[in-house]
């Protein structure tokens, strides 16, 4: 209701002296959107549990027990180390090849992330440049943008991922720079070409919403460059959207890859690494001889690292963009 | 006569993220059959939250206290058998901004239809002939083919005039205008001031015209009363506001508006108060060029002074500086 | 109305042949037909003079121009019905692919209703107490509902109802792969549905987050727009606010994603049926991309990018329909 939004605009302010009642100082945009993350209290629970993965994660060399293609024990007759169920030697079992699972869990979400984490910020730097341009320029360029984009809007993403990386690896040129198609580079380039499309569309609305205020309108009258009012004025503007968008590019891009390494499209376990995709693939075979905890341990990690994810976006996004907190509690 | 509208003692508190914000802070008056009361203030001041909190249209983030009576019947705590009952028949809104105000996807007949089918005991094809009539009655042309439109279809007059078709449906006791003409055109406000009147003659409605234009009060308001941070601060009849004020608020207010033979204007500084914690005393001392200790005090009540009443406890020193 | 339609369908056919000859070039460069088909048939391969053959006969031409020629030589014989024959075992593609639709369109459909109405049920639960326990409740629901993907949530309902049921009570509850037994013929409803039991529920995760937040939104917006106070100030009952005024005007976006999401089953919904091992487009795509068949790759791609250009349109009008506002022309 407008009403309510001016009341509490009005009110967003708190008096310097209580007893007058008028107001002096106001509460940076900044502040304003921490108090609003920090009232979003999956999202504050969510941070934490990423920022302890991480930790499990960069301190792999202390956290894991074994090494990523280490059996937990040397097999010998009548001892064997294949698919064993959680024990102390290895709280999450063993795979078909012996391995402590805990400890590939962890191998693998370090190679996730990292992918994640490339493509996101590749994704979002491509995307915003290319969003920018298009939202600020207007003209072919935007429609070329929105024409292109529509399509990949419109298919499913696994074709589209399929059938350019299909493209990608055979011809030489490409697997020149991209590696072959089951490196991780690969992948993240693979994943990148796709995915800065989302971001583009979003930094392009924002920023032709951003055109139309004052301060932009100010700006070129006083006759600013374009690069100028980009990057001084529009990009700095959708920071916020930009943040959001990067989250959900993260967990997107890891999704991806756990797909497509489902599908038997990601990167290569033979070279001695393994990632969350890979992991989840081999819970596949252990589906039917009933080896529960190589697909309930991999599947429910997974699961946990994007909620927590997609929480931390959820609170970015209420915090920068109040109107979407319908209504104040 | 029994009053039309009788608000004792309103209070509407919201809960928000930072506090309870006290948008109406004791608030009481009357409408009186066939009058024009004049709500005046600025935003934020409570005159629109006080009427909506009557008609318990706030949402749930609003707390409302007091007693508002229409008729017999008494509004505040009341069922939502009796508000509903109340709502559109006894008691109706027109709102600013018409185009936002009305149904997208509903025909205009259709909605002033439903008005009265919600009310009264007729058929339906009765409710849509009668539906013409009304859009008529506010002076649309071609009433027949306009009921069948879309408020995209129509103007911004045209769409006011078909709130205020709605509103009088049901021959309502109280017709409460929140901003009715702010959204439009100069030429067209003087228009649909016009209908609002000529419906009070006619039906002998109590109009409340809630508004911050006081060439809108001067011209169709019988009294005034004036609202500061969710107080009412002044209240008189129209002309005594104009020329005998003795609140420093509504003589700020009166300097500040353009059009009233004044020269030059002055604003007057400062902000309205925060309502998370609203001052003690009285609200306007910090942008009052009056104020003195006394008025950190009790809060002021409206004190008869001269020809109006005022909530000044400075009222009869200031009456020397007025003079 | 009419002219909308007619206009926008001849638009089509151009952004058909526009799309379709993008299609063809990236499939052509993405499975390499000519070496699927000499690796499927190492006899022929062997001799020069068949292989030149099946280039001729197939418009396999190398280059850029040979790709323009053999675009039109594929569109002239699929206009014409004469489709080109699979790589692998040589058979007619449509008895196949006509299968593959019927199957996915049988599931999406199933799986769209019910995903879809309690999605919606949710969103409406929720915004009828904005910022309550509810509320709270399904947008956290919903969230987590997203990051369950279907390649985990399938693989641990395979180990729950099939295996581990099985352990427990003797027999799986549900079936894990396929639309019917091994052998079946003909059509059984209630054994059908009953295989199709898992793959609904983990579509139905995705959807029901998606529409339950759709709704929330949606509705939201309208729950605290001028008319529904209005409306109120209307003195009719609640009930019928909700319904005649809220409800109708929440559901205008509503239908239109519906709209698009219905267009989008045709393409299948590959991660399900692939690890269900339902016979729909979606596994017939990844079974062709598998055998780099691009003879069946094809009409798969037409068919899914016309469904998607349909559906499109048929949004646009379910939009103009619903909203007077809304102009086609």
């Amino acid at each position: 209701m407008h009403l309510h939004e001016e009341l509490v605009d009005s009110v967003s302010l708190p008096p310097e002296d209580e007893s007058i009642g008028v107001l002096k100082e106001s509460i940076s945009p900044k502040r304003m959107a921490l108090k609003r993350y920090l009232n979003h209290h999956a999202a504050v629970a969510s941070a934490i549990g990423l920022i302890i993965i991480i930790l499990f994660v960069v301190l792999a060399p202390i956290t894991a027990r074994y090494g990523v293609n280490e059996s937990i024990f040397k097999a010998e007759a009548g001892l064997r180390n294949q698919n064993l169920p959680p024990r102390a030697a290895a709280w999450f079992g063993t795979d078909s090849n012996g391995r402590d699972l805990y400890s590939r869990i962890i191998y693998g979400a370090q190679v996730s992330l990292l992918i994640g984490l490339f493509t996101a910020v590749a994704s979002v730097a491509i995307g915003s440049l290319v969003g920018a341009i298009a939202g600020y320029k207007g003209g072919w360029l935007d429609d070329v943008l929105m024409r292109v984009t529509d399509v990949y809007l419109a298919l499913p993403l696994l074709v589209i991922l399929v059938v350019v990386r299909g493209m990608l690896k055979n011809v030489d040129w490409v697997t020149a720079i991209m590696g072959p198609s089951t490196s991780v580079r690969f992948l993240v380039i693979l994943l990148t070409l796709v995915g800065w499309m989302g971001v583009a569309r979003l930094v392009r609305g924002q920023v032709k919403q951003l055109k139309e205020r004052e301060f932009v309108e100010a700006a070129k009258a006083l006759g600013a460059s374009t690069p100028r009012i980009m990057f001084r004025h529009l990009l700095p503007n959708s920071i916020g959207q930009i943040m959001v968008a990067l989250t959900f590019a993260v967990v997107g891009a890891i999704t991806a890859e756990a797909t497509l390494s489902f599908f038997g499209f990601g990167p290569d376990a033979g070279s001695g690494m393994t990632s969350l995709g890979l992991l989840i693939r081999d819970s596949k075979r252990a589906v039917p001889p009933g080896y529960w905890w190589l697909v309930v341990y991999p599947g429910v990690f997974f699961i946990i690292l994007s909620i927590c994810i997609n929480f931390i976006g959820d609170g970015l996004r209420d915090a920068v963009d109040p109107k979407m907190q319908q209504e104040v509690k | 006569m029994a009053a039309a509208l009788s608000v004792t003692d309103l209070h509407v508190t919201f809960k928000t993220l930072l506090g309870r914000v006290q948008a109406v802070r004791g608030v009481s008056f009357d409408v009186e059959p066939g009058e024009v009361l004049g709500v005046v203030g600025e935003s934020g001041s409570g005159k629109s939250v006080s009427f909506l909190g009557v008609m318990g249209l706030l949402g749930r983030s609003a707390i409302v206290e007091g007693s508002a009576l229409v008729g017999d019947t008494e509004l505040i705590h009341s069922s939502p058998k009796t508000l509903r009952r109340v709502r559109g028949a006894e008691m109706a809104m027109i709102f600013q901004d018409p185009l936002s105000a009305l149904n997208p996807v509903q025909r205009v007949g259709h909605q002033v239809a439903e008005m009265i089918l919600s009310h009264q005991q007729v058929s339906k094809s009765a409710a849509n002939q009668r539906a013409v009539e009304l859009l008529d009655i506010v002076g649309i042309p071609q009433p027949e083919q306009r009921a069948k439109q879309y408020a995209h279809e129509f103007s911004g007059g045209m769409r006011q005039r078909v709130m205020i078709a709605m509103a009088i449906a049901n021959d309502p006791k109280v017709l409460i205008a929140d901003e009715p003409t702010t959204a439009l055109d100069v030429t067209v406000q003087a228009q649909i001031l016009e209908v609002i009147d000529r419906i009070r003659k006619e039906m002998g409605t109590a109009v409340v015209l809630i508004t911050h234009d006081l060439g809108v009060v001067a011209r169709m308001a019988d009294r005034v009363q004036v609202m500061y941070a969710g107080r009412v601060v002044e209240r008189s009849d129209v002309s005594s506001i104009f020329h005998s004020s003795d609140h420093p608020y509504t003589r700020g207010l009166l300097m500040s508006q353009p059009g009233l033979g004044r020269e030059r204007l002055t604003p007057i500084p400062g902000a309205p108060p925060n309502m998370l914690q609203p001052p003690s005393g009285c609200a306007f001392r910090a942008r009052c060029p009056h104020a003195q200790p006394v008025c950190a005090g009790e809060i002021p009540e409206l004190v008869k002074v001269r020809l109006t009443e005022t909530a000044c406890v400075r009222a009869v020193e200031l009456e020397e500086v007025a003079v | 109305m009419l002219r909308f339609i007619l206009r926008r369908l001849l638009w089509a056919i151009p952004t058909l042949f526009l799309v379709t000859f993008v299609v063809y070039c990236a499939l052509r460069l993405a499975t390499n037909p000519l070496a699927s088909y000499a690796r499927t048939n190492p006899n022929i391969a062997r001799n020069p003079k068949k292989m030149e053959a099946y280039i001729n006969d197939n418009g396999l031409w190398s280059g850029f121009g040979g790709y323009i020629r053999g675009y039109f030589n594929w569109l002239g014989g699929f206009l014409t019905g004469n489709w080109q024959r699979s790589i692998k075992g040589s058979r007619p593609v449509w008895p196949n692919l006509k299968n593959a639709l019927v199957n996915s369109m049988r599931l999406g459909l199933i799986a769209s209703v019910f995903g879809i109405t309690i999605g919606l049920s949710l969103g409406i639960f929720a915004a009828l107490r904005p910022g309550r326990l509810r509320d709270t409740a399904v947008n956290t629901g919903a969230l987590i509902g997203f990051s369950v993907q279907p390649f985990i949530s399938a693989v641990l309902l395979q180990l729950f109802f099939a295996v581990q049921w099985a352990k427990w009570f003797g027999q799986p509850l549900f079936p894990t792969s396929g639309m019917y037994p091994p052998g079946h013929e003909g059509f059984d409803l209630l054994l059908m549905l009953k295989y199709m039991v898992l793959p609904i529920i983990v579509v139905s995760i995705q959807t029901i987050a998606a529409y339950s937040r759709y709704m929330r939104a949606s509705l939201l917006d309208v729950l605290n727009s001028d008319y529904l106070r209005t409306a109120r100030a209307k003195g009719i009952s609640e009930r019928r606010v909700l319904v005649k005024h809220a409800l109708r005007n929440a559901m205008v976006p509503i239908v239109t994603l519906a709209a698009l999401d219905v267009g989008a089953i045709v393409g299948g919904l590959i991660i399900t049926e692939n690890i269900f091992e339902y016979p729909g487009m979606g596994k017939y795509f990844l079974t062709a991309e598998a055998n780099g068949d691009f003879p069946e790759l094809m009409p798969w791609m037409v068919i899914i990018t016309t469904s998607v250009i349909l559906f499109n349109l048929l949004a646009d009008l379910a939009y103009a329909w619903l909203d007077p506002r809304i102009r086609l022309d």
